[in-house]
């Protein structure tokens, strides 16, 4: 096995909000990445990906509270640390995050290169702004972007530059881990393209040593990432290489959401999407017994009595469903009969 | 065949400039098309090719610098206040930015009792108005007694965009317009709304034209698909010989550009 970068073991986060509810939207999250491999998270809005995302980097503020688990980034378990030395030490320079909206985010008053500069200089004031410079440009080279980028305030960049700048920016520390929330959701596909190949190739060179890609597009995972996570309502409901999770689902979340994949491959327009009926319950207060039970086709009242773990079945490969393997199986190959 | 059916909107020459000079930018350049009643049109294209002023002329929101629209036949007529809500009671859109679509002082109740008003229900007793906005709720999976009271920017982008597909519900337009209907939420969620668009359609005989850069979208829904480059339309045919029989570099381009699960995704061309 190889060497592990980031070990997240039971890490349980919630909202507290104004009206002093808990919303419980990370649920006992455990995952391992080693060096060199990708992690893809998908499962639909609001299921809990980009605070599962703020919680690993150890750094909360409110509503989000730290509830329980450990975060171990290359041996350094920062869930004990202080916030402030997290700030410091951890974020840009072991775990680097991009939000959701990143791109928007880029002070529209600033070229691209103040922006570095504030970013270098905010962990190591002692950095000339010429060494900047120099870095940056090479870095942003080394990556495809014209240096001229630099120069240019975010209004002058089309969306997909500005994301590809982002990207940038955000590894401009070289850390460890990356992750990067939905990064090219609002962008063409040819955008989306250019943004994949750049965080490939982040990897391929060593930039980044892991990373973690969220989005609910599974055709984009299954290109990009390894492995493929599956949460649902707060919870992971399925763990697999990116193949299994796609052509051999357990869940029946899962398995419900690579019914609802859109690829214009030949053969698509004869299959009928499957939408999964229903919407997640309320993670203010979530059901006690398995999550997904309410909207699953196969539930039996047992699966409403008590949580449902998480059950290991070797190969990195884990589910969270009362059905043992060979069953759930059993049951999509008689439905995929029934439907041909 | 689908040649006997009805026309429903054809353009001619259709042509929009935006600007002046050298900062002009030809959004929209002579597009020619003729969508027919209950065919499945989409747009496709990549960001900047003008999809979206295309949908603002077609709609009426934005006039065209050049060229005709045609409205079942007839030389579409907008030019006063009266003919122009006559022609919106026809055609609908959903848009691209959910959150831009909404007045943010309308609570959401008078977002539909809006729509139940433009229907010429204004003197229905209002039990039977809460009756139709709670039917039109239940059909996009969104809970009427929830949402009572709340303002559209309290929802979420998917609820958002499901709100919009029940006030298409309660004013059933001839013509939808839906720009990147999907593209602000999950996978999961767009199977739910393709699955009710379709559904207004064989219920409604609504005629939607799907504009997106999502070329597997557009495969999946439409009959016939338009394909569109720098303000012009390169190719167009049914979905079938458009994307599976590409003859355009550009077409190439799109479809090769989308993650696929089956073949091969290329990085090496951009
Ligand atoms: N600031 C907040 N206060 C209270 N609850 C919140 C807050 N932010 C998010 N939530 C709730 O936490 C849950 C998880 O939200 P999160 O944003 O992590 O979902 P997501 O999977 O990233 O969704 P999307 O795909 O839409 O980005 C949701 O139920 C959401 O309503
Ligand atoms: N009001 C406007 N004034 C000036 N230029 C405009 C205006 N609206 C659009 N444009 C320009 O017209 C061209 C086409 O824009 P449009 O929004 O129609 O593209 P689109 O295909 O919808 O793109 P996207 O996929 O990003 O939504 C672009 O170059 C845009 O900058
Ligand atoms: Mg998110
Ligand atoms: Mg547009």
């Amino acid at each position: 096995m190889n060497r592990v970068i980031l070990d997240v073991r039971g890490l349980t986060t919630k909202y507290i909000t104004r009206y002093r509810e808990n919303v419980y939207a990370v649920d006992g999250v455990s995952l391992q990445i080693e060096e060199g491999k990708s992690l893809g998270i998908a499962g639909e809005s609001g299921c809990g990906k980009s605070t599962l995302a703020l919680s690993l980097m150890g750094y909360y503020f409110p509503p989000l509270h730290y509830t329980s688990g450990e975060i171990i980034i290359d041996g350094i378990n920062i869930s004990k640390m202080k916030p402030d030395d997290v700030r410091k030490s951890i974020l840009g320079r072991e775990i680097a995050y991009i939000p959701q909206s990143a791109m928007n985010a880029l002070n529209p008053t600033q070229r691209i290169i103040n922006f570095v500069e504030d970013v270098v200089q905010a962990h190591d004031s002692s950095v000339s702004k010429k060494a900047i410079y120099e870095k940056a440009k090479e870095l942003f080279e080394s990556l495809g972007l014209p240096a001229e980028v630099l120069h240019k305030y975010p209004v002058e960049l089309s969306g997909g530059m500005k994301q590809r700048t982002v990207i940038a920016i955000s590894v401009l520390l070289l850390p460890q881990v990356l992750i990067a929330d939905e990064p090219s959701s609002a962008l063409d596909v040819t955008s989306q393209k250019m943004v994949i190949k750049m965080l490939r190739n982040l990897m391929e060179i060593g930039y980044i040593k892991a990373m973690i890609f969220i989005t609910h597009e599974l055709p984009l995972l299954y290109n990009v990432t390894d492995d493929i996570m599956v949460m649902y309502a707060g919870q992971i409901v399925e763990k697999a290489s990116a193949h299994d999770a796609v052509f051999d689902p357990l869940h029946p979340y899962s398995k419900g959401l690579m019914g609802s994949i859109i690829v214009p491959e030949e053969g698509l327009r004869s299959t009928k999407l499957t939408a999964i009926p229903g919407v997640p319950p309320n993670l203010k207060n979530p059901p006690s017994g398995c999550r997904f039970a309410e909207r699953c086709k196969y539930a039996k009242p047992e699966c409403t009595v008590t949580a449902i773990p998480l059950r290991e079945i070797g190969n990195g490969r884990a589910y969270r469903c009362i059905f043992p393997e060979d069953e759930l199986r059993r049951m999509y190959a008689k439905e995929a009969a029934q439907h041909a | 065949m689908l040649d006997e059916r009805k026309p429903c909107l054809r353009g001619r020459g259709l042509t929009k400039v935006f600007g002046l000079g050298r900062s002009k930018t030809v959004a929209v350049d002579h597009v020619d098309f003729d969508f027919k009643e209950g065919e499945v049109i989409s747009i496709v294209g990549e960001s900047g090719s003008g999809k979206t002023t295309l949908a603002k002329m077609l709609l009426g929101l934005i006039n065209p610098t050049e060229g005709e629209i045609y409205f079942q036949g007839k030389r579409r007529d907008i030019s006063s206040n009266r003919k122009r809500k006559a022609y919106w009671k026809q055609i609908q859109a959903i848009f691209q930015d959910p959150f831009a679509s909404y007045n943010i002082f309308n609570k959401i109740d008078s977002v539909l009792l809006d729509c139940i008003n433009m229907i010429g229900g204004k003197r229905l007793p209002h039990e039977k108005k809460v009756e139709m906005m709670a039917e039109a709720c239940g059909f996009v999976n969104l809970k009427y007694e929830e949402l009572t009271n709340k303002y559209p920017f309290e929802l979420s982008g998917g609820q958002q965009q499901r709100l919009m597909l029940a006030r298409v519900f309660i004013l059933k337009p001839k013509i939808l317009v839906a720009d990147e209907p999907t593209s602000m939420i999950d996978a999961c969620s767009r199977a739910t709304i393709l699955d009710m668009l379709m559904q207004l359609r064989s219920e409604g005989g609504m005629t939607p034209i799907f504009i997106t850069h999502d070329i597997g979208l557009a495969y999946y829904v439409s009959d016939t698909v338009y394909i569109m480059e720098k303000g012009r339309f390169v190719e167009s045919g049914s979905a079938d010989d458009v994307i599976l029989k590409p003859q355009e570099p550009y077409t190439k381009r799109l479809i090769s550009d989308v993650p696929k699960i089956y073949e091969e995704w290329d990085l090496s061309t951009v």
